[in-house]
């Protein structure tokens, strides 16, 4: 399933892995709509700047008067704000791309973090088994059975309000599903074959580990991870609605939201509606992409 | 048997002291705890009087075992901002919160078993398809977006449905409840079903997935070929037997519900223990932080300690493997 082992065994036609898996992955067009949708998501992400009419935090850009102004109403000075505009006439628009970028970034880098982490403590519970693997696998057992969401919570309520304290909670929410993930396909790839081979070659224990196993436990965590940070994500725009995630410097989608929320109930539905659309189509193309990746890197799925 | 419930208690236990250090670590080791403890308009001289009052000039494990017994005869200490015992001001919230947690449940299984049953019986029919698409959808949204979308849909649009609050309470059995009266019923239906859609959406995935584990077996074959009615077969043969896992997560995931019932409250303003909680961490309510915490987890250990066992009375099997449920 990955490079290593699949080019030691490639087939007559000259097809490498990639091909195969990029063949696979795309008989689903629904998750070639969910990856097209999910880079046009992370072109907008990392080009906020250019791409956005305004710059949503440039004061000066701003006019009050043009204050919660309803989709393509025209303002007073003649502009015309697609998506309508804030309480503070921002332009909802650039505040979604904007708010993107902070969302993405933040799931994204929560995630790489805890994957590490997972990484690290799983391959230490399949390598070293006994007490560690014990006291390991006991710890993650325990965080598993208590939702995200409340330790994320707790966490939160303990350090405070912050960019790095949201980082620090999703990874310690997240950290338990990949160290869990990670011993289990450990522990099956130890079993195998090329193992005792490798082993009989007398290759270092360390190579063994990193250079033979850790390759093929890689295609279950690709999974996990496209997963989580989908999760991440939301688990972040709710944190920050709820007022105890990202600070108001930094206006995740989450906290676009949430600032619309008190305007809603006066039928002002855009100032959160749209936010919401945008956090909803990247979950979601995450979602699809990660559903046919499931799939494909299933071995137990192939025909 | 008494060995495995014995082994288990220790264990649940165990969880509840480790979980009392690290809220207790948490709140007095990190930051300043008599910042946390004593009201932030306090003088200098009340601080002083307050340190030594709370024992904070003592060392650190003593302070740990003061504050395990305050814990164990029930002192959380007293909100600042209500002035009465933390852990009756959230006691007294409870209500709300079980009943709305309880409703929602309802929901979920009332709607998400049948469901299921369909979506498992017809796998590739439109309709199976559709009910799973419903599912996956449901997965992925948000519950704090669902909720801003019902009450933009049927509060404010359509104005069927209150938004927020709790409406008019009847007594039963000496405990407020909503859903007696009109009101109180039309305050808790929006928020029991934003509670509700995720559980609903994980009912239908687990009922489908046994559903069609359990047509293949022999003895659903066997019922057909005796010539018994679908009916009978789905009731009778299919439904029994895939009831124990279903009762086990719906059991597990109670706990779960009440932890989400946090974001549904806020969205709702729903008086129960969630929006408390909110509320005290908005108003740096320590004590009933720490109290909140404290009740929640003893709460979440009893109900996994609670559905191990009656799981290990069902099913002998799982007193010689290891299992745990995920979270989400």
């Amino acid at each position: 399933m990955t490079g290593l082992q699949e080019t030691s065994q490639a087939s007559p036609h000259v097809q490498t892995p990639f091909d195969r898996f990029w063949r696979e992955f795309a008989e689903s067009r629904l998750a070639l709509l969910g990856l097209a949708v999910l880079i046009i998501v992370m072109v907008i992400a990392i080009a906020a700047p250019l791409l956005a009419p305004q710059n949503p935090y440039d004061l000066a850009q701003l006019d009050v008067l043009d204050g919660k102004l309803a989709p393509g109403e025209q303002s007073m000075g003649g502009k015309t704000y697609l998506l309508g505009t804030d309480d503070q006439g921002r332009d909802m628009l650039s505040g979604i791309f904007y708010g993107l970028r902070i969302s993405l970034s933040v799931g994204v880098m929560s995630t790489l973090f805890a994957l590490g982490l997972g990484l690290v403590f799983g391959m230490l519970a399949a390598y070293f088994g006994g007490w560690v693997d014990t006291l390991i696998m006991r710890i993650v057992d325990i965080q598993l059975s208590f939702p995200s969401i409340l330790i994320a919570l707790i966490l939160l309520a303990v350090f405070g309000q912050g960019v790095d304290k949201v980082i620090v909670a999703l990874v310690a929410v997240q950290w338990a599903y990949y160290a869990r993930t990670v011993r289990a396909s450990a522990l099956v790839e130890r079993q195998k074959e090329y193992v005792e081979a490798a082993t009989v070659l007398a290759l270092s224990k360390p190579r063994i580990v990193f250079r033979h196993m850790l390759p093929n436990c890689l295609p279950p965590l690709i999974v996990v991870a496209t997963v989580q940070v989908a999760h991440a994500i939301s688990l972040e725009a709710t944190l920050s609605f709820l007022g105890l995630g990202m600070p108001i410097t930094e206006p995740s989608l989450g906290l676009l939201i949430s600032n619309g929320f008190t305007y809603l109930m006066s039928g002002k539905y855009w100032i959160s509606f749209y936010p919401g659309l945008a956090l909803l189509i990247t979950i979601m193309a995450i979602n699809l992409v990660a559903d046919q990746l499931r799939d494909v890197l299933n071995p137990r799925l192939k025909k | 048997m008494f060995n495995y419930f014995l082994r288990r208690f220790g264990q649940s236990f165990l969880v509840l002291i480790a979980m009392s250090c690290i809220v207790f670590l948490g709140v007095f080791a990190i930051g300043n705890p008599i910042d946390l403890l004593v009201n932030p308009q306090a003088d200098e001289i009340e601080r002083v009087r307050a340190t030594a009052a709370l024992g904070l000039d003592r060392p650190l494990y003593e302070q740990y075992f003061t504050f395990l017994k305050g814990a164990a005869s029930g002192d959380l200490g007293r909100s600042f901002v209500f002035g009465v015992p933390a852990l009756e001001l959230i006691l007294s919230k409870m209500p709300a919160t079980i009943e709305l947690a309880l409703f929602a449940m309802v929901i979920a299984v009332a709607i998400g078993i049948p469901l299921g049953l369909v979506a498992g019986l017809r796998p590739d029919s439109l309709i199976g398809r559709s009910i799973m698409a419903f599912s996956i959808v449901g997965f992925s949204l948000p519950t704090f977006w669902v909720g801003l979308v019902l009450i933009m849909f049927f509060a404010v649009q359509l104005g069927w449905l209150p938004s927020n609050g709790r409406g008019e309470t009847t007594l039963l059995f000496g405990v407020p409840v909503s859903f007696l009266s009109w009101d109180g019923l039309s305050h808790l239906l929006l928020p029991a079903l934003n509670l509700a859609l995720f559980k609903l959406s994980l009912l239908i995935r687990l009922t489908r997935a046994q559903v069609r584990e359990a047509v293949l077996q022999d003895y659903v074959k066997f019922a057909r070929a005796k010539g018994l009615s679908q009916g009978r077969v789905i009731g009778v043969h299919i439904l029994k037997n895939i009831m124990i896992p279903i009762v086990t997560v719906i059991g597990l995931e109670f706990g779960s519900v009440i932890a989400f019932a946090i974001v549904t409250e806020s969205i709702f303003a729903w008086p129960g223990t969630g929006k408390l909680l909110i509320d005290s961490i908005n108003q740096l309510d320590r004590p009933v932080i720490v109290a909140y915490l404290m009740v929640i987890v003893a709460l979440f250990i009893a109900i996994n300690f609670i559905v191990d066992l009656v799981y290990s009375l069902l099913d002998p099997r799982v007193r010689l493997g290891q299992s745990s449920g995920g979270g989400h």
